[in-house]
């Protein structure tokens, strides 16, 4: 520290100074100077002064920046779903979710419009995203770090995977090719099964006041996940709605509540 | 060469690459210090070396470079662009938790010299910790620099692929579930969609929320260990390895048309048939060994397939409780105690269920067509 400012200063370090200083600036950013530059405190200040870089503490025990302790896969999985929010917004641009334009706007999303990789990139991310959800799950198993004080932020943990899972799978049907939908007919079959809600589930016999049935093919779990009998343009809207901004409302509801309880739980796990 | 490949084929047939698993998976991953012995005599911790890793990732990149070289099927299955992340996970999994086990079982050695863990560094030294700006946005920045970077090659590189238009009228064969949801549709090969769609995920979820509330060992909290934690981390293991990584990786790769199984090596072949002579329990009970009519009542039909699960789910418990799991009633109590044992013989459900199809060819346990109601 003392040797840096026994040495004078630089033209770019003159210039970042006086720009940290800025009145303008200053107003903003309000710890000043070039962070380079920083001292201890200001350091300090620097976080806490930043909406986002509070999320963190100021300080930290020196094994949690090692990667072979956390894997970054929190972190991964957080910045992935950004990546997947700034993509499926631009994606939205160019999408009609209707069985008429659905295919068709697919194609051109590959083939006229500029910068033709956000399906990609929105793709691979989204296995990105289930794979580092995964990885993360198995890094706080295997440190231990769901023990006490933690239980409740490991569930909302399995409540963000589950999410995760749900918002991938929404977003399968989307491309509506016959992949998508085969692969989405397969997946809420099952809600047929469902025990008492699905037609072909245990118990729905049971479901009838006199006889009248409560629970039949145009009326049970599989057809509300469809919007009707068969995965066709009302399922097509549903998952839609679900993927855009159903599922992503309520995953940010629960990854701000993951987030500070991380921080009201006593930080990164370590050892006592 | 085909003598190799057909070696392969058959050694990863779930009978026999399931069987494996199981019979080596608690003694790599003991659960109690009875294992934990046969463990060390058979050196097995040497997998955590660094020559353990080298070789195991040595053995796994030769044959898959010998099979995307040599073998038309294995290379449009592992380079088909949707499969991607299961290649991922064939490395990444392993290595991760190669990364987790070398660390606990240094952790371990360190504890039995009354050490405190690596990661451990003392609270009230503040000068030993570290601060975030600039040393862990350094490393989010890193990371995320990284991950951009292999993001756009790998959105560069491979196309997203898009298939024909969808066509409510032509079901492609087989047709597969999303790779994350595998497990689920491998399930269904054993158990009808209420259980393997329904019961099971739900189970699967609510079990992991249960996690912290069962499990009341206080040891290993923040750092990497395997022997304060030995049954924890062994079950754990085998639900995600076992039965989730494992059965994605086969539904992924050795599923082909009708659900039929294709090794690496086989031609997906849409017409391979397979004799199906699965039969129920009141079938094989009432008339193969009792050598009459299936009654006509239900409740009497089914009574066998009653009594199995039955016992299963009741007495199995109360039966685990005075012997196996003894110390776990006095620890847990019996509220938690019902919980763990009944998750537990859910998860265990599974490898059982395999087990019965495959020694007695049993369809159902207990069968209800009229209901629904097929275990």
């Amino acid at each position: 520290m003392r040797k840096r400012q026994a040495k004078r200063p630089g033209i770019f370090q003159q210039i970042g100074q006086s720009v940290g200083n800025n009145v303008i600036v200053r107003s903003i950013f309000r710890t000043g100077g070039l962070p380079v530059n920083w001292d201890r405190r200001q350091r300090m200040m620097g976080v806490l002064n930043n909406v986002f870089l509070h999320l963190h503490p100021v300080r930290l025990p020196k094994h949690a920046v090692k990667v072979k302790y956390t894997w970054c896969m929190g972190g991964l999985s957080f910045f992935t779903f950004l990546v997947l929010t700034i993509t499926g917004i631009l994606l939205m641009f160019y999408y009609r979710p209707t069985a008429e334009h659905a295919y068709m706007d697919m194609v051109d999303i590959g083939e006229q419009v500029p910068l033709g990789i956000m399906r990609e990139i929105h793709r691979w991310g989204a296995h990105l995203m289930v794979l580092s959800v995964w990885l993360h799950m198995f890094r706080v198993f295997m440190t231990g770090s769901y023990k006490p004080p933690r239980e409740f932020n490991w569930v909302v943990g399995v409540i963000l995977l589950t999410l995760t899972l749900l918002l991938s799978f929404t977003g399968y049907l989307l491309p509506w090719d016959q992949l998508a939908i085969w692969a989405i007919t397969v997946g809420t079959n099952m809600g047929r099964a469902s025990p008492f809600l699905g037609y072909e589930g245990p118990g729905a016999t049971l479901m009838q006041i006199g006889d009248v049935k409560l629970v039949h093919p145009a009326a049970d779990a599989a057809f509300v996940l469809k919007a009707g009998r068969f995965v066709g343009e009302a399922t097509l809207l549903r998952f839609y709605v679900l993927h855009c901004i159903g599922l992503p409302f309520i995953i940010m509801i629960f990854m701000a509540v993951h987030f500070w309880r991380v921080r009201k739980d006593g930080g990164i796990s370590g050892p006592t | 060469m085909d003598f190799i490949k057909d070696v392969i084929n058959r050694v990863t047939d779930p009978t026999i690459s399931f069987t494996f698993l199981l019979a080596v998976f608690f003694v790599i991953f003991p659960p109690n210090n009875l294992l934990l012995r046969l463990n060390r005599k058979l050196g097995l911790d040497k997998l955590w070396t660094d020559a353990g890793a080298i070789i195991f990732f040595g053995l796994l990149t030769i044959f898959m470079i010998f099979g995307v070289t040599s073998d038309e099927t294995f290379r449009t299955v592992i380079t088909k662009p949707d499969n991607v992340p299961i290649v991922l996970l064939l490395y990444i999994v392993p290595f991760l938790l190669w990364v987790c086990m070398k660390q606990g079982l240094a952790n371990d050695a360190r504890t039995l010299n009354n050490e405190k863990p690596e990661e451990y560094s003392d609270p009230d030294d503040l000068d030993s910790q570290i601060l975030v700006w600039p040393d862990l946005i350094y490393v989010e920045l890193i990371a995320l620099v990284l991950c951009s970077v292999v993001l756009i090659v790998w959105g560069v590189l491979l196309k997203a692929p898009l298939e024909e238009p969808a066509n409510i009228a032509d079901s492609p064969n087989p047709s597969k579930a999303p790779w994350y949801f595998l497990g689920l549709q491998e399930m269904l090969v054993y158990f009808d969609p209420w259980l393997a769609g329904v019961v099971f995920p739900t189970l699967i979820i609510v079990g992991l929320m249960a996690i912290p509330y069962i499990d009341l060992n206080k040891k290993g909290n923040g750092y990497y260990s395997f022997a304060e934690r030995k049954a924890e981390i062994s079950i754990f293991l085998f639900g995600w390895l076992g039965l989730w990584v494992y059965m994605v990786i086969l539904g992924t790769f050795l599923r082909g048309p009708n659900w039929n199984f294709f090794g690496p090596f086989e031609k997906w072949d849409v017409h391979k048939v397979l004799v199906l002579n699965n039969i129920n329990l009141s079938e094989l009970f009432w008339v193969k060994i009792g050598n009459q009519a299936l009654p006509q009542n239900i409740l009497l039909r089914e009574l066998p397939g009653f009594v199995v699960v039955g016992a299963y789910l009741l007495i199995m418990p109360a039966l685990l409780a005075k012997t196996v799991l003894k110390s776990y009633v006095d620890k847990l109590g019996l509220v938690r105690y019902s919980v763990f044992v009944i998750l537990l013989l859910s998860m265990a459900a599974l490898p059982i269920k395999m087990y019965l199809r495959w020694t007695l060819n049993l369809k159902y346990l207990i069968a209800i067509p009229e209901y629904f109601l097929n275990v």
